[in-house]
């Protein structure tokens, strides 16, 4: 800054009128999108493991599973969705907790917008995520072999499914970024959290076969809810009452830890 | 000031006007019945060591964190009963970049414009001309996780004057810095304030509130044990300061002892230890204690007469030797 003339040009700038917290949001959203096109590597971490997952449990376990591959990739492609979903869900945690370490959130928070709208951008930044991996994972599938009998209106049924669960469990991610020092906590908590409920489901196996307490968790784990409704949505015989047991354990984790995320970030 | 973009509400013409504020984080109180008066157009400094509560006294000014006591008004708002207005008369820049390291240094910026309200082109124009000021241009579309330390400073304090604020808050503008991108941070703050900027900025740098504040809080402990410009702060302890270096350091504890005798003042052991200074009231006194060492046969290796610096004035103030004379020594 040699120039003065050009710092006074500069200070006597006039101010814009002030925009409206709808405006804000956007502009948050537009930040999420941008992070995609910088970070493009972050893909790789939403979709290799599932990937992995669906290639091994398909040829390695498919037959025996099920008799064959494409019976078996039939069954588990769905839960695998729901799967993605749900892990990929803590990313906004993380990325709050990483701005918040930062001092990003100190800027945001000194400046006269609706104090909320950060999160809205987290909220852009997680309904892109989950469409972006599971149309990859789905994509894959469908080379693979697997066919969604609903065809394009089921996808999209259950795309949106997806998108509600990726929402409702990432309010457990957010109220873990306010909490946790480091991006890497919320990290291991979430799989430790998320592995159990992943693996005691019925993604990858029937549970008719599971001893009795276990499969008394399977049935009500959310999890299994889930991915009933998607397997019903993308072969086209969903009922009301299986889409509704899906919907349980988002809106109850909206319901509750929305107020408890505004709360710890107001008191930040 | 002149008709700067800034908010004009014309109710008080005082920047800042602080009364008791006070923090406490458990049991510790980080800022103790702070009081601050900071007319508009000025440059305040906030001085004081690691952990004196300065960022916290920042933060909230800042409305980043609600006092626990006192009040405080900005341009003339209360900080509980409008703390929107006053996030709209101020910026901050906060001790660590607050920028996201993802996106370009252009990118930070027209976010931060169409916060403020900047639509389409004039949010990128506005970007490109701060980017311009701040000579950045170059660095325009590199991800700021590649900028050097200086760069991200500048791209810092240029994302607070996205909208010019009635106040800016700088906390900690150079620390970390290498000399070179202090100078020109320096630079950069003199020139905002030449054009109208009214900046409240801390800093454990003595030299740097020297340089560049023209009225200083020195603050320890969330107290503010005093407040001047920095020659009434130099002139508060004295008026000068004698500067000897011994040829054999062993013989330290001695030449002190002659020296108190003569003068009354005890004087400070810098902390390689064979340099003392000696608060001086005349250069009478000067001229006798030079007398008394030369007559106890104590060789000197080197003497100074100097105004005492703000190490010392903050010495003289604290008891504490400070980080800058620990590290750089004695200039």
């Amino acid at each position: 800054m040699d120039d003065n003339k050009a710092t006074v040009a500069l200070i006597h700038a006039a101010r814009p009128p002030q925009p409206s917290a709808f405006s804000n949001a956007l502009v948050f959203g537009w930040r999420a999108v941008l992070k995609f096109k910088h970070v493009p590597e972050q893909l790789f971490d939403l979709v290799m493991t599932p990937i992995m997952f669906t290639l091994l449990f398909t040829f390695v376990f498919g037959g025996a599973l099920s008799g064959s591959t494409s019976a078996y990739l039939q069954y588990f492609l769905p839960g695998i969705l729901v799967q993605t979903v749900v892990f990929n869900s803590m990313y906004s945690g993380m990325g709050l907790s990483t701005d918040l370490g930062k001092g990003l959130f100190d800027r945001f928070r000194s400046l006269p917008i609706w104090s909320l709208s950060p999160f809205a951008g987290l909220m852009v930044g997680d309904i892109l995520r989950h469409l972006i991996a599971s149309l990859l994972i789905l994509i894959i599938g469908i080379i693979l072999g697997y066919r969604p009998e609903a065809g394009i209106i089921g996808i999209v049924e259950a795309l949106l499914l997806l998108i509600v669960i990726g929402f409702g469990f990432g309010w457990i991610f957010l109220v873990l970024g306010l909490v946790m020092r480091t991006p890497n906590t919320v990290m291991t908590m979430a799989f430790t959290g998320i592995m159990p409920l992943v693996f005691a489901s019925n993604i990858m196996v029937d549970p008719a076969t599971m001893p009795s307490l276990l499969r008394a968790f399977v049935e009500v784990n959310p999890v299994s809810l889930m991915t009933t409704a998607m397997r019903g949505l993308m072969a086209g015989n969903a009922t009301m009452v299986q889409i509704g047991a899906a919907l349980i354990a988002p809106v109850l984790l909206t319901i509750t830890l929305a107020p408890l995320t505004l709360w710890l970030y107001r008191r930040k | 000031m002149a008709d700067t973009a800034a908010p004009n509400n014309g109710v008080s013409s005082l920047a800042i006007e602080a009364h008791g504020l006070t923090k406490n984080f458990g049991n510790v109180r980080a800022v103790d019945g702070i009081d601050l008066t900071v007319p508009r157009g000025m440059i305040f400094g906030i001085l004081g060591p690691n952990g004196a509560g300065k960022t916290t006294l920042l933060r909230m000014l800042a409305t980043l964190l609600p006092a626990d006591a006192g009040s405080a008004k900005v341009l003339g708002f209360d900080l509980k009963d409008s703390p929107q207005e006053v996030r709209g008369s101020i910026a901050m820049t906060g001790q660590f970049a607050s920028l996201d390291e993802d996106l370009t240094g252009r990118e930070n910026l027209i976010l931060l414009a169409r916060l403020w309200g900047f639509r389409g082109r004039n949010a990128k124009k506005r970007a490109d001309d701060l980017l311009t000021a701040f000579d950045l241009m170059e660095a325009a579309t590199k991800q700021v996780k590649d900028y050097s330390g200086g760069m991200r400073r500048r791209l810092d304090i240029a994302a607070s004057l996205v909208v010019t604020p009635g106040v800016l808050f700088l906390d900690e503008p150079t620390t970390g810095l290498d000399p070179m991108a202090r100078k020109s941070v320096w630079r950069m703050i003199r020139s905002l304030s030449e054009a109208g900027v009214t900046i409240l900025l801390t800093t454990q740098y003595l030299e740097e509130a020297d340089q560049l504040a023209a009225r200083i809080a020195v603050i320890n402990h969330g107290k503010k044990i005093a407040e001047g410009t920095s020659r009434e702060l130099k002139a508060a302890t004295g008026s000068g300061f004698l500067h000897l270096t011994l040829v054999e350091h062993l013989r330290i504890d001695e030449a002190e002892q002659v020296l108190e005798e003569i003068t009354g003042n005890k004087p400070q052991r810098s902390s390689e230890g064979a340099a003392l200074s000696l608060m001086i009231d005349t250069p009478q006194n000067a001229n006798r204690a030079l007398a008394a060492l030369i007559k106890a046969d104590i060789e000197l290796a080197d003497f100074s007469m100097g105004a005492p610096s703000l190490d010392e004035v903050f010495f003289a103030l604290t008891g504490q030797i400070t980080e800058t004379q620990i590290t750089d020594g004695e200039a």
